[in-house]
């Protein structure tokens, strides 16, 4: 795949030709193995509790904590039925899924201050712990991706 | 009962996860394949075996992994590490920053920078291109992230070329990913004497 093609470098405004040279050329594989990292946590085959429509409701929603318009755009393209969810205001009580928001939102927004607690809080509500790690790694995987985008925006200005 | 460990360490703790873990008797065909488990190598960590639940992504994480942390080229490896380190203590995942504060130490056969960073935590006093490099992954791993063209200018002056940057950034947003596992789903205890 040309990375240009990538969610994260179109998500970070870098769409044009890019050298042989280019140090983003040259970290390739990272870039195609950040995408396929995303297909694993957006689109698994094995999704558990947690489909594909309402990952990608998730991940716009964390992308707005993030302060990130851009990349939620993209991702809320996919969201179908779980759409409402991707406004942090939404609390999911009318999806049942309030107890999976708390989680989401706290994991991305103050990961330092999430205790044991927060884990049995998911437990006593009926998550099972293969569910627990699906919604741990799809934050994570989000922390991740908007970081590095965030991070690749500023390449712009090397340029200029 | 281990006991918990509160404060940031350079000495790596035990992991203990706080849901069950797969259990190698019961796992699936496509669990063993990413864990790699042979007649011969039946040693998986708790870590490891926590994440096989979620094996597709467990299966693409551990190759990202290993490109951004070790792939030649570009920033050197204990400039890595550093951009590791900033990011767990900003989200105070104490396992991973002692893994990485450990590294950091023997790549550099040195432990200035991180007692440091384990005596003033974000306010470590570094010179000055570790300064940079600490300053600017703290701020990239905040939420938002809280970077701009300001902080770049910084980069360049403290002399990292642009790739430096590019391998800065990957191994600081990585580590956004792994305090989250890490941190998350499990607590760093005491090792095993």
């Amino acid at each position: 795949m040309d990375i240009i093609e990538t969610t994260t470098l179109k998500a970070a405004g870098i769409d044009d030709y890019l050298s042989d040279n280019s140090c983003l050329q040259k970290r390739e594989n990272i870039f195609n193995l950040t995408q396929k990292a995303q297909e694993a946590v957006l689109c698994p085959k094995d999704y558990g509790a947690y489909n594909h429509e309402l990952r990608h409701a998730l991940a716009a929603r964390i992308c707005l904590l993030n302060n990130d318009q851009i990349t939620a755009d993209h991702y809320s393209f996919n969201a179908g039925t779980y759409r409402a969810l991707i406004d942090p205001g939404n609390t999911g009580h009318d999806f049942d899924l309030g107890h999976v928001l708390n989680f989401i939102d706290k994991v991305a927004t103050r990961p330092r201050d999430v205790t044991e607690k927060d884990i049995k809080t998911l437990q006593k509500a009926g998550v099972k712990d293969p569910d627990i790690v699906r919604l741990a790694e799809l934050n994570s995987f989000m922390a991740y991706q908007i970081r590095l985008i965030a991070g690749l925006r500023l390449f712009k200005g090397f340029e200029s | 009962m281990s006991e918990l460990i509160k404060t940031f360490t350079r000495e790596v703790p035990d992991w203990k996860p706080r849901v069950k873990p797969v259990s190698l008797d019961e796992a699936t065909e496509a669990q063993l394949d990413a864990l790699k488990v042979t007649p011969s190598n039946t040693k998986v960590s708790d870590y490891v075996l926590t994440l096989a639940h979620d094996v597709e992504s467990l299966k693409v994480r551990s190759p990202l992994f290993n490109a951004i942390m070790y792939d030649k080229g570009g920033l050197k490896r204990s400039e890595r590490e550093l951009g590791a380190i900033a990011a767990s203590v900003l989200n105070s995942c104490i396992y991973c920053n002692a893994v990485h504060m450990s590294r950091h130490a023997q790549l550099e056969k040195d432990t200035s920078v991180t007692d440091s960073i384990l005596a003033d935590g974000e306010n470590a006093k570094l010179a000055d291109r570790d300064s940079a490099i600490f300053q600017f992954s703290l701020k990239l791993s905040s939420c938002p992230p809280d970077v701009g063209n300001e902080d770049l200018i910084v980069l360049e002056e403290a002399g990292l070329k642009q790739d430096e940057v590019l391998d800065l950034i990957l191994s600081t947003a990585l580590f956004g990913w792994a305090n989250r596992l890490m941190h998350i789903l499990g607590d760093p205890v005491e090792p095993k004497k």
